[in-house]
């Protein structure tokens, strides 16, 4: 990785404001943003992980809860994670412009305005973390509103611009949700939780970096202190096996928990070769031959990684829905 | 005869009301469902009353002795 291609362009591509690492207010916006700008600025995608894992976390905890406040609880953590989303997007349009896969989001493209995202990111964040005190509990609550602050404070405003550690301390917001599903479930905190947060927490680095490998030029661009940018592509992909290594002893750990059982045991096996095998062919691989291919076995192991903690948690639900876990 | 014309801009003000719309009535929904199923998990009515119809004694200010302030 060269200097110069360190060297972001000095203005935004679509509005000429100088990037200053402060949210934009100056952007020209139409005003007439749809329904489903507001729902893009939520990050819906990201929410879907959240949902599912907070999900996993509510329905392995022992004990039951009222469906309907188990559905409510799992709508907070998800508007909660929405929120977050929406202040990521506002704190970050001026690097959001400049990224080829970000740009067209509802404040760089002019259809929402930086102050109308702010609001609504504030206002559903209240929301969530009031109604989940209501309907489970204020431990729960607490929780959310932390992982809220976490994600939108300590990484977005904080870390992501300054240490290509970023994503991993950063993380943390996203490896929380299971956490908060298991104490809005229970009032308390338990052992399995923290283990399915130290397993999201340890999948984060190598899925974000198998991404930055075949988009690494955006982040180049926008001035993003990727793991890609600062230390090279060898660098990250040694990280990327460090983790997918890291990670083996964390799912064995989960499988053998009283919420695993033989089909988390089984599942976390087999994906934790497949993951491994994964990232060891991304590891002997150098640029030129991820190039050669553009970046096949870099974008199979990305894909790779979301099925990997999809069928994580699904397999831990499994076990609780057919009463199989080694607890009961 | 009224001239009338439909613009994009309007087919997006028209969903933008109507998904406002739904979220509102989505909102009062659950307030009202979290309602039900707090009052019908109480089990035991009283516990509805709470703290507020139960006698508190340590809320009540100490009565002065008897024989004091009377000189």
């Amino acid at each position: 990785m060269t200097d110069a291609s360190l060297e972001p362009t000095a203005t935004l591509a679509t509005t000429g404001l100088p990037m200053t690492g402060l949210p934009m207010t100056g952007l020209p916006t139409t005003g007439e943003a749809g329904m489903g700008d507001y729902l893009a600025l939520l990050k819906p995608r990201v929410m879907s992980l959240v949902v599912f894992t907070a999900l996993a976390g509510l329905v392995a905890a022992p004990g039951s809860m009222n469906p309907f406040l188990a559905f409510v609880a799992v709508l907070c953590i998800a508007v909660g994670g929405g929120a977050s989303g929406a202040l990521n997007m506002w704190w970050d349009a001026d690097i959001d412009a400049v990224m080829r896969r970000t740009r067209d989001r509802p404040i760089p493209s002019g259809r929402v305005a930086p102050g109308e995202a702010l609001a609504l990111g504030l206002a559903l964040a209240g929301f969530a973390v009031m109604m989940l005190g209501l309907a489970a509990s204020q431990f729960a609550a607490g929780l959310l509103a932390f992982t809220i602050a976490f994600y939108a404070v300590v990484y977005t405003m904080w870390l992501k611009r300054r240490t290509p550690q970023n994503i991993v301390i950063g993380g943390l917001a996203g490896a929380l949700p299971p956490l908060v599903g298991w104490a809005a479930a229970t009032g308390g905190l338990a052992w399995p939780p923290v283990l399915m947060v130290a397993l999201v927490f340890l999948w984060t680095p190598p899925h974000f970096w198998a991404l930055a490998l075949f988009v690494r030029g955006d982040y180049g661009r926008a001035k993003v202190p990727m793991l890609t940018e600062t230390h090279g592509d060898r660098v990250t992909r040694n990280h990327i096996l460090a983790y997918a290594f890291a990670l083996a002893p964390v799912s064995l750990a989960l499988a053998m928990s009283p919420v695993g059982g033989p089909i988390t045991l089984g599942a976390g096996a087999m994906l934790g070769a497949l993951f491994a095998q994964g990232s060891w062919v991304v590891w002997r691989r150098d640029e030129a031959a991820s190039e050669a291919d553009r970046f096949a076995a870099e974008r199979r192991l990305f894909q790779l990684s979301l099925v990997y903690l999809f069928a994580h948690f699904a397999a831990l639900m499994a076990e609780a829905a057919l009463g199989t876990q080694w607890g009961t | 005869m009224a001239i009338k014309v439909e613009h994009e801009i309007h087919g997006r003000r028209r969903g933008r009301n109507l998904g406002v719309g739904l979220i509102l009535v989505a909102f009062v929904a659950m307030i009202f469902g979290l309602t039900v199923v707090k009052v019908l998990n109480l089990g035991d009515i009283r516990g509805i009353e709470g703290f507020d119809h139960v006698a508190q004694p340590v809320t009540v200010p100490d009565l002065p002795a008897a024989g004091e302030g009377d000189s």
